[in-house]
């Protein structure tokens, strides 16, 4: 009995040897990376959440003496942001096709793309009449505002970064191409915030 | 396998169902019930108390016995029945619990909305109404004809509820009256908007729906009378409410119960709930000590100086009094609250 | 084949031990990514600070031994409860049950050699120690006073400097339970071995899944809270001051978002962990396997939507409390399945009742109370008299100790010889048993009655009626500080002048028991393959695969070559 099972398990554990492979893994960090944007997106959301319901009770909103918001220029940055997102995806299929030149082309585009959303908001910032502190419609817009540009200037640099690796040869290619992936799935989500953000603050009121 | 034969199995059952019905009303665990919702929430313990000694003692019973019984006798090396599961135990002790458990739900419901939970009970700032039942005259509310010692039943009293708030011309069979409470770091303040008496007690007069307005002037505080079973948050910028009928005279602490600071254990009142007659003393007394009519106003206190001539902390000065306070921290408090309005 | 084995055999060690030079203690203070050593650094760090948070109790406790304001200030009593809260929550129970045994045993379970992003472990892990001392450092400045839940607006005037320490160190804390939780969700569903569906996953692993759902979806909410406190705390913001015009509840509404998922997140793996343990020592197979899975999955999606059952006093619309009273009703249902689930497992079988079963029980006996005052707290209208009284102290107690803890005591007493490569000692472990059960039903039942009665919480002075009580509830807690002693003596003795262990001290049926005490490095140098289901105790198959163990061991260590 002892000796069969034996055999029976050792003959399995050869199997499998032969079968796989030694230490060959599947590459699952697009999978981490998209379980990981869940978390972020819950932030957001919960973030939205206390905005909705600030909103929702006070009596009048925005608080008496909010000056009104500009929509010309967040607009033109929100048509840059969401542009942006088609421009990377060139950069995607550029790489899928072993293009490393045209994926440094459009990630270079979308790098200045994002840099001038982040130039724009800043622009906005100082011209608001507006603070921190001024009530709390201003606080909200300030906080959720600053807390997704501060997404989207991680994502500029992990674009940068993956720019800068691209400059070795060989390092991206149409069978390797992790980072190029994450970055673009990492700025859409951005891109999609932004979208909900801009509803949010800017058109909903 | 060892199974108890089914007598001793139905005679366990008895055994445990009886202990749990005893336990479940004798448990002893509440303070005295002094308003008319106290046995509507003792009610609903009593049962949950009963279940809950049931199945204590089912599953402690289980785990005991089987502790011995199924203990490995020594030399045995060998596996358990193989036994992976059994689809219609399985749905039993699915549907009891769910069972047992809508009905806690539906009973506590009910409650709720006897205890007048399904009428507002908080307000926000944005709607903001006072029963318009409440008598304008000082006193009225309170000499409504009650010229017998109150013997409420509570069903009787709650009955009218559901009508009551909000309503106007709703015939009552309770007087009403509304008392706005105000809660700081660290005392309670007791509002009574008619004669526009403050004091650090609240006292009721028993047999009269109480309505308290709950406000807070720096952080979260929490009302909450445990021989009433009642407790509402006292939240600073929103008002909020608590409905009672206080039946029982007597004295009850009324303590706060949400975390206020450090001396959030030492912020203590009373609820002092008389007989209308001696209320109406007790109101009258009070009006005349805060009357700012004329400056020659009666002092209840004779090193009290008048109402018109005191500053806050005098005027509160009998109150804190008894609530084992000293003015010197009256006077720590308010510069806290300046440290908080900054804030 | 056979003959090359045996020939094997008489080189290796005997029974499938890991030599001992092979053993560094070092190892366990670097930035190792192999999930057993991160792991133990998780299960030794957590613990430490379960020491930290027991000794704060304790202090908390020595002032509640007397009515009066005699043992530390009022200031630093609402430092001691609010710290000590902090600790056993974000420094022991979440860690311990998540960071230690989620990391040391899923590989193992499923077949794996790491974890699927190895190093993100070791960065989530190190976040650990640097945020437990920050939090300590706040009594330097003057620990946070507003109670583990943080509420405003007093939270935003005491203690300024220790409340803004406090929410830096839960932000770097919460920051890493999300770490963590990818992890587990990633390597759980794609790393399984051939053969191993999600329905013939370990219960611990179903258990992992339901709760790294819910620290995915829920903690960052209250980083969201946090960082809303903080700006109004720090830069004066008003989103929760109503003095600017704020909202102190949409805070709690935020704040219990997190934290009720919370306390599944401390409860389900446990459960996960009592379904590995009670079959492996009573012998029987788990009852009910898939309601148990099932259940786990059930527990976390309704507990991200009870969470308003902390705020029924809180001005919360009467139509809301009744909404979330029903799902709280509701929760008890798939809670319940398991606890008769695992009572069936123990009726019948050949019960060893050795520290592991002991700690098992118990926590099956401990959290059926805890569980009984929860279903008495979500109805409303008792709620409303017990909220912020000592019953709610007990309640928690007793499902967080009761239930947590005492599982986290039977899984380290059952996975230690795995660990250790070593058998802990059993009347050492029966002596602590005794001693943490009788310490703590002495120091938290008692509290059932003094909320019940009228003693709120979070208070260094009370009314003198409750003193009997307290005092009893004060010696309990003394005897759950000594209950500490033989525990710890008992593990560094063990680990150094134990029996040696062989690689299946318990006849276990998991994978982690068919390689060595301790497992090398990649666990498996072989890949398994599943060929038997892990609860099929009483069946002929199991016979075999335990009698084949030692040498399937050092197949799978690499020892033997075949």
């Amino acid at each position: 009995m002892q000796s069969s099972a034996l055999d029976n398990q050792t003959a399995v554990y050869h199997a499998a040897e032969t079968a796989h492979g030694h230490h060959g893994h599947p590459d699952h960090r697009i999978f981490g990376i998209i379980v990981f944007l869940i978390a972020e997106a819950m932030i957001f959301l919960g973030l939205f959440s206390a905005y909705l319901t600030f909103r929702a009770v006070a009596p009048t909103w925005p608080p008496e003496g909010t000056p009104e918001l500009e929509l010309l220029l967040p607009g033109v940055n929100t048509i840059i942001l969401i542009g942006s997102s088609f421009v990377i995806h060139n950069a995607d299929t550029a790489i899928k096709k072993n293009d490393v030149k045209g994926l440094q082309l459009w990630f270079g585009i979308t790098a200045a793309m994002g840099a001038i959303f982040l130039v724009g908001q800043l622009y906005e910032y100082f011209h608001l009449e507006f603070g921190l502190t001024t009530n709390l419609f201003a606080s909200t817009f300030y906080v959720l505002t600053g807390f997704h540009g501060l997404h989207v200037l991680f994502g500029l640099v992990l674009i940068l970064a993956v720019l800068w690796r691209s400059l070795k040869s060989g390092h991206y290619s149409n069978t390797s191409h992790f980072g190029v992936e994450a970055a673009e799935i990492y700025w859409h989500f951005v891109d999609v915030v932004w979208i909900v953000l801009f509803i949010l603050l800017y058109l909903l009121k | 396998m060892n199974i108890p034969s089914s007598i001793t199995t139905l005679l366990i059952g008895i055994a445990i169902t009886a202990a749990s019905f005893w336990y479940g009303q004798n448990h002893g665990l509440m303070p005295v019930e002094a308003s008319a919702e106290a046995p509507l929430v003792d009610g609903l313990f009593d049962l949950m108390m009963t279940i809950g000694t049931g199945l204590f003692l089912i599953v402690q019973g289980a785990i005991i016995y089987a502790a011995i019984k199924f203990r490995r006798k020594p030399g045995d090396d060998t596996d358990g029945p193989y036994i992976e599961g059994n689809i219609p135990l399985e749905i039993l002790w699915t549907s009891i619990p769910a069972v047992i458990v809508l009905g806690i739900a539906v009973y506590s419901f009910e409650v709720y909305t006897s205890m007048g939970g399904l009428n507002p009970m908080d307000h926000s700032v944005a709607h903001h109404h006072t029963a318009p039942t409440v008598a304008t005259a000082p006193g009225a509310a309170i000499a409504a004809p009650l010229s017998t010692a109150p013997s409420l039943d509570p069903k009787g009293a709650i009955a009218d509820v559901s009508e009551v708030d909000g309503i106007p011309g709703t015939p009552t069979t309770l007087p009403e009256m509304t008392i706005e409470t105000t809660a700081l770091q660290y005392a309670w303040l007791f509002t009574y908007p008619d004669s526009g008496v403050v004091a650090g007690e609240l006292h009721v007069p028993v047999g009269t729906r109480v309505h308290l307005k709950i406000n807070a002037n720096d952080v979260l505080h929490a009302f909450w009378v445990p021989e009433y079973r009642l407790k509402q948050d006292a939240i600073p910028g929103q008002t909020t409410e608590l409905t009672f009928t206080p039946n029982r005279t007597g004295e009850y602490p009324v303590i706060c119960a949400e975390l206020c600071g450090p001396y959030h254990g030492a912020m203590k009142s009373v609820v002092v709930a008389q007989t209308p007659t001696e209320f109406n003393a007790w109101l009258d007394s009070q009006k005349v000590a805060s009357s700012d009519v004329d400056g020659a106003a009666i002092a209840l206190s004779p090193t009290a100086k008048p109402a018109t001539a005191q500053t806050p902390d005098e005027f509160l000065a009998p109150f804190v009094h008894q609530m084992g306070f000293t003015p010197e921290m009256a006077h720590q408090l308010h510069s806290q609250h300046g440290a908080i309005a900054k804030s | 084949m056979t003959q090359v084995i045996q020939e094997e055999t008489g080189q290796a060690p005997i029974l499938g031990h890991t030599p001992e030079s092979k053993r560094n203690w070092r190892k366990y203070f670097t930035f190792s990514t192999d999930h057993k050593v991160i792991g133990i650094q998780y299960l030794v760090s957590s613990f430490f600070f379960y020491l930290v948070g027991g000794a704060l109790a304790t202090a908390i406790r020595t002032e509640l031994a007397t009515p009066d304001v005699d043992f530390v200030s009022r200031e630093v009593y609402n430092g001691l409860f609010t710290v000590h809260a902090t600790v056993m929550i974000f420094l022991w129970i979440v860690p311990a049950a998540t960071g230690a045994f989620g990391n040391y045993l899923i590989p193992l379970l499923i077949g794996a050699r790491d974890m699927a992003f190895p190093k993100l472990n070791a960065v989530a892990f190190w976040m650990i120690p640097p945020g437990g001392i920050l939090l300590l450092c706040s009594f330097f400045v003057g620990a946070p006073g507003a109670g583990w839940t943080s509420y405003p607006p007093l939270s935003l005037v005491v203690n300024k400097p220790g409340e803004a320490i406090w929410i830096l160190s839960v932000l770097l804390l919460g920051t890493s339970s999300i770490l963590g939780a990818v992890n587990f969700l990633v390597t759980l569903l794609k790393m399984r071995a051939p053969g191993m569906t999600l329905n013939k996953m370990p219960l611990f692993c179903w258990a992992m899944l339901a709760t790294s759902a819910l620290i995915l979806l829920s903690t960052p909410v209250l980083a969201g809270a946090l960082i809303l406190l903080a700006f109004d705390l720090i830069v004066g913001t008003a989103f929760f001051n109503p003095v600017g015009g704020g909202n102190p509840i949409v805070y709690q509404h935020m704040f219990w978002f997190y934290s009720h998922p919370a306390v599944y997140i401390m409860i389900l793996p446990i459960f996960g962990l009592i379904s590995e343990i009670l079959p492996v020592h009573a012998r029987k197979p788990i009852f009910g396997y898939k309601a148990i899975a099932y259940s786990s999955l059930a527990i976390s999606f309704l507990g991200l939507i009870v969470w308003a059952h902390h705020m029924f006093t809180s001005g919360t619309p009467p139509w809301l409390r009744m909404f979330f009273m029903i799902n709280t009703m509701i929760i008890a249902v798939p809670t319940g399945i398991k606890i008769w689930s695992w009572l069936a497992t123990l009726w019948g079988g050949k019960l060893r009742l050795n520290s592991a079963l002991l700690f098992g029980m118990g926590f099956l006996s401990m959290f059926v109370i805890g569980g009984i005052s929860g279903v008495m707290l979500a109805a409303v209208p008792f709620d409303i008299h017990v909220h912020d009284t000592y019953f709610v102290v007990a309640h928690l107690h007793y499902v967080l100790f009761g239930g947590s803890v005492f599982g986290l005591y039977a899984a380290t007493y059952h996975w230690f010889p795995k660990m250790s490569g070593r058998m802990a000692n059993e009347t050492l472990g029966r002596i602590h048993f005794a001693l943490t059960f009788i310490g703590f039903n002495l120091a938290f039942l008692p509290m059932h009655k003094l909320g019940l009665e009228g003693m709120n919480r979070r208070i260094a002075e009370y009314d003198p009626k409750f003193a009997t009580l307290n005092f009893v509830c004060t010696v309990g807690t003394y005897i759950l500080a000594v209950s500490t002693f033989p525990f710890l003596f008992n593990m560094v003795w063990s680990i150094y002048k134990g029996v040696r262990a062989p690689s299946n001290p318990w006849s276990g049926l998991t994978f982690e028991w068919l390689t060595t005490s301790p497992p090398p490095v990649e666990n498996f140098e072989v890949d398994p393959v599943l060929t038997i289901g892990p609860y099929e105790y009483g069946t002929e198959e199991a016979k075999e695969v335990v009698a084949a163990g030692p040498v399937l061991a050092m197949v799978a260590s690499g020892l033997a070559k075949a």
